[in-house]
């Protein structure tokens, strides 16, 4: 396929010659499916549209190319960035976006007559595949680019979307893909996603990165987050350069961190924040002074790891262990947003262990290697949500919707049998006892599935979608109303009037709640009590932790700051260094308590789960254990008794365990909700009015508690158990880790506290062991205010 | 564990479960059993709730009922989600509830999904008076009055429950079913109803009184 000549023209008179990969699209355009690895700013997105644009030179009638991104903002970028070329050259070719933001006119419009290319995300295409008029506009469809493919197949939106492709080639069976993506650690997984024949395309992956870790004077602090204490050298850094990027691992610790970097910003120099709890408005001004050239630094977070153009970024700083070396890739990746030129970046670690990890991620980055957990089977809430949408945009015959269902990656294995327990979940409920034969969401007529009652549509449509946001609520200047920002509502509630949190970078005061929003004043004053709002807990990846193994286990760490060096040389002194193939168990008293430190390195989700496990374990041992604290590395316990030997550290024992405790646990209850929204048995909106967090959240449990006692086999209750698992509980490292150490797991009896456990103490977050103790504590608190109200 | 409190001239005992029981008159009271809600939720066309709310109900009725040995029971209103409901109660929930009111002086008290007479036996009234004290679905500014309708709800450390809203005049009842949501007793309809220095009593585990306020 050849570029047509009025695009060549205009490329010519721009100057740009297109990239090797570019052209390869082209020879490629006829292929069913490519997935293009290409680093960032080397003109992927444009390689992925060149076929489409050389096809609708001579002009095409109806919906040609379907452009998929996991963000809205990238459409309407990537629809200015399209339409220069498209102009300049002159092309007949009409180019639209399509996303939550856009009117409703404009939506209805799309749909009778569509643009010949079609930017949107998962979840509008969910939307208008559920419409009868879908098959229509679809008909002529010719090729569908999916952007920043690796985001999508992290998460369920991913398995949503491949459901859609299947449903796509059905109306449209000479449809190709393009997939496009810069950091993929394993290509040929992600290209099977994409599709069963999909081609890898791999672009010169340009010069490494410039990449160091920043060793200010001042060592970090023993445990923590955050990263203060590197706050003087980190200006240092901002002065010396054009734009920096300093990413953070929560909002949280991003809001603490800009609040301190004012309290010591001298030179006033500008600085915004970014991250996703800040209102939209907020957002889009920082975004257009960093585009502007009006800033000097951003402080942001996950939000700003995809997509856009940010101007002239050249130095990103990660403060924090970054956790996974893929998304390290990515945030070094927006500095220097130009081909053939390294992107330089800074680690700032922001405890003592996390110095090992940096430098882990470090040797990771240079050594080419990325991490990631292979991807599971399509997950079956969201092939119930499937169902019931292709059941808005008509009747559909059961056998051909399976057929079509197992052309989507995901879903290749999926067993008829398992199709068909969905398929009656969202028909009856599913439910043992056969309670809604009269009013079954699906039934039959003249052989196909059909909604019974076809206003429901309205309602499912609503619905859509598999991102389950933690409930938020606006907070608000009280008495002047424009928004800051959100809070999550579990935090909300925590808040009396008076209490002070950080918002924005300014310290605010909570007055009251008024219509679902947070009313505050500005309180400058005063030291802000944490907002805990929803920063995704990473846990740090298998990969990683290996490589830190691996260093621990050096002779000598000349490459480490001395401080660090010195830590693990006097921690192999009095105790041991963590070795891969063997688990160590330090006991020793201290504070008159018994002490058990577990070096698992399985992350904090594994590491969490098995302080439960082991507690629970040591508790029927007579042990007393009191509580404990996880983190990445390590579980630390405390309690009354030492433990004597490991037999408790034995896969079947713990697994028991797992059964009994799993199945009352929270973290099980927020699965459940989760399964339950995507799945369709909870709604999320009903007809505008959406249904508030509080509500939802109580009755979910309701839900959950209801069908164990009623009707354990549930599917929903099979399907929470399998994402648990596999999700927050994580047992999956817990297994991998007993499997692979096996037998050699040494428990050191030591006369006190090791080097390596001391940090372990300052961390936040204990695990109090419950029992009677949450019953007496909500006893004594009633009888105190009891007490001071003068009633009793 | 009860919590006994005197409201004008009789003893009561607000049980954990959520149900009120007077023992010198034998008699249990329960608000807002809303059985058949997953039902007529089905039958508008939305989810599919797991249907069992009205077992789950049944059977804590059924325990109450056997540990205070009462004779008489009063359902203060929304006892069904809707009189379709009350209508097309599952047989085997229909037995078991006419098996809890075989031999006891029984009355449904209308509420506002429930208006108007119920297909199942008992007597149906809009408000009742026993010994001193009232009985309707919505508190009213009758002194000695005991109600329903808000399921009220409050908030402990380490436990938010529907509660129990008390003060020298009246009681407000938490819903006794199994799917039904709450009203913080922070809310103003509810805080203009009580008194300044009213109690919410927390069901659960054990009841848990803290001031409403």
């Amino acid at each position: 396929m050849h570029l047509p000549p009025a695009l060549t023209t205009w490329f010519d008179a721009q100057g740009w010659t297109l990239h090797p990969h570019q052209l390869a699209m082209l020879d490629r355009a006829h292929d069913p499916a490519t997935l293009l690895i290409a680093p960032t700013g080397g003109g992927k997105t444009l390689a992925g549209f060149l076929p489409s644009l050389t096809e609708l030179a001579g002009g095409y009638q109806g919906l040609h190319t379907l452009y998929i991104s996991p963000l809205k903002a990238l459409t309407a970028d990537i629809r200015r960035n399209l339409r220069r070329p498209v102009e300049g050259a002159g092309l007949p070719i009409r180019i639209e976006d399509r996303t939550g933001d856009t009117s409703y006119t404009q939506r209805r419009r799309q749909r009778a007559d569509p643009p010949h290319i079609l930017l949107t995300t998962p979840e509008s295409l969910a939307l208008l595949l559920t419409y009868p008029d879908a098959a229509k506009t679809f008909a002529g469809l010719q090729r569908v680019i999916i952007d920043e493919i690796h985001a999508l197949a992290e998460s369920k939106r991913g398995d949503q979307l491949m459901l859609q492709l299947a449903r796509l080639e059905t109306l449209s069976p000479n449809l190709r893909r393009i997939g496009l993506s810069a950091t993929v650690e394993d290509p040929p997984a992600l290209a099977r996603f994409l599709s069963s024949k999909a081609q890898v395309l791999l672009a010169d992956p340009g010069p490494d990165p410039d990449i160091q870790m920043l060793v200010p004077d001042v060592p970090p602090p023993w445990a923590g987050g955050g990263g203060k204490y590197a706050i003087p050298a980190i200006l240092e850094q901002v002065k010396a350069h054009r734009i920096t990027l300093i990413f953070h691992n929560t909002r949280a610790q991003a809001e603490i961190f800009f609040h301190n970097l004012w309290l010591a910003n001298e030179d006033a120099l500008p600085i915004g924040i970014h991250h996703g709890s800040l209102s939209r408005e907020q957002r889009e001004r920082v975004e257009a002074a960093m585009v502007a050239g009006q800033l000097r630094a951003v402080v942001c977070t996950g939000s700003l790891d995809l997509g856009l153009d940010w101007g002239d970024v050249d130095l990103v700083i990660q403060v924090g262990a970054p956790k996974n070396i893929k998304r390290l890739v990515q945030r070094i990746g927006r500095a220097n947003h130009r081909y053939n030129a390294p992107s330089k970046a800074l680690l700032v670690p922001a405890n003592r262990f996390e110095v090992v990890e940096c430098q882990a991620a470090l040797e990771a980055v240079m050594a080419h290697t990325l991490d990631g957990e292979p991807r599971g089977t399509g997950p079956r809430d969201v092939l119930c949500q499937h169902i019931l949408a292709s059941a808005c945009a008509g009747p559909f015959d059961g056998n051909a919707l399976y057929a079509e269902v197992i052309t989507a990656g995901p879903y290749a294995t999926l067993t008829r049998r398992d199709f068909d327990a969905c398929l009656d979940f969202v028909a009856t409920g599913g439910y043992a006892l056969r309670a809604y034969d009269r009013w079954q969401r699906l039934m039959i007529r003249e052989g196909k599935w059909t909604l019974r009652d076809p206003r429901a549509a309205a309602v499912i449509r609503q619905n859509l979608g598999t991102i389950i946001d933690i409930e938020t609520l606006k907070v608000a200047l009280k008495g002047r109303g424009a928004p800051l920002g959100e809070i999550e509502e579990s935090f909300a509630a925590t808040l009396t009037p008076g209490d002070t949190f950080l918002m924005g970078g300014e310290v605010v005061r909570f007055s009251g709640l008024r219509d679902l929003t947070v009313e505050v004043t500005r309180d400058p004053g005063r030291a802000p009590k944490v907002a805990v709002f929803n920063g995704t807990k990473f846990a740090t990846s298998t990969e990683l932790s290996d490589r830190i193994l691996r260093i621990l286990q050096q002779p000598n760490w000349p490459e480490l700051p001395s401080h660090t060096a010195q830590w693990l040389t006097h921690q192999r002194e009095v105790s041991r260094l963590p070795h891969p193939d063997r688990l160590l168990v330090e006991s020793f008293p201290h504070d008159g308590r018994e002490h058990l430190c577990i070096y698992g390195f399985a992350g904090r989700n594994a590491q969490q789960t098995l302080g439960l496990l082991v507690t629970k374990e040591m508790e029927a041992l007579g042990l007393d254990p009191l509580g404990f604290v996880a983190t990445d590395y390590a579980t630390l316990i405390w309690g009354l008794e030492p433990l004597q030997d490991t037999a408790l550290f034995n896969k079947a024992r713990l697994q028991d365990g797992l059964e009994t405790w799993l199945a009352g646990n929270a973290v099980m209850k927020r699965t459940f909700r989760n399964t339950a929204t995507i799945a369709g048995l909870i709604e999320r909106n009903n007809q505008g009015r959406r249904t508030t967090g509080r509500q939802a959240t109580f009755s979910s449990d309701i839900l959950y508690d209801t069908l164990r006692r009623f009707d354990p086999d549930h599917l929903l209750l099979a399907i929470t158990r399998e994402e648990a698992l596999r999700g927050l509980v994580d047992f999956g490292r817990i297994e991998a880790l007993l499997d692979r150490v096996g037998p050699r797991i040494d428990l050191l009896r030591l006369p006190k506290i090791t080097p390596l456990a001391a940090p372990l103490m300052l961390e936040p977050g204990v695990v109090p062991i419950q029992g009677k103790g949450r019953e007496r504590l909500a006893s004594d608190a009633a009888r105190q205010l009891l007490r001071d109200a003068g009633l009793a | 564990m009860p919590y006994l409190f005197p409201l004008g001239p009789a003893q009561l005992q607000a049980l954990p479960s959520g149900a009120l029981f007077w023992a010198d008159q034998s008699l249990l009271v329960v608000s807002d059993l809303h059985f058949g809600k997953s039902d007529r939720l089905a039958r508008r066309g939305g989810a599919l709730l797991p249907p069992y709310e009205t077992r789950a109900t049944l059977m804590k009725l059924d325990r109450d009922l056997t540990t205070t040995g009462a004779r008489r029971v009063i359902c203060l209103g929304d006892s069904f989600d809707d009189l379709t409901a009350a209508g097309e109660m599952a047989e085997d929930d229909s037995l078991w509830l006419t098996r809890l009111m075989a031999g006891r002086d029984w009355t449904w008290i209308e509420g506002n999904h429930d208006a108007g007479p119920v297909s199942v036996g008992g007597t149906h009234l809009a408000v009742l008076r026993v010994a001193g004290l009232t009985f309707r679905h919505i508190a009213s500014p009758e002194p000695h009055e005991i109600s329903g309708h808000y399921h009220p709800k409050a908030r402990l450390p380490g436990r938010t429950a529907p509660c129990f809203l008390m003060d020298a005049a009246r009681v407000i009842m938490p819903a006794y079913g199994a799917y039904t949501g709450g009203l913080s007793c922070d809310d103003p309809d509810l805080q203009a109803l009580m008194q300044p220095r009213a109690l919410a009593v927390l069901t659960g585990a054990t009841c848990l009184a803290r001031p409403m306020r």
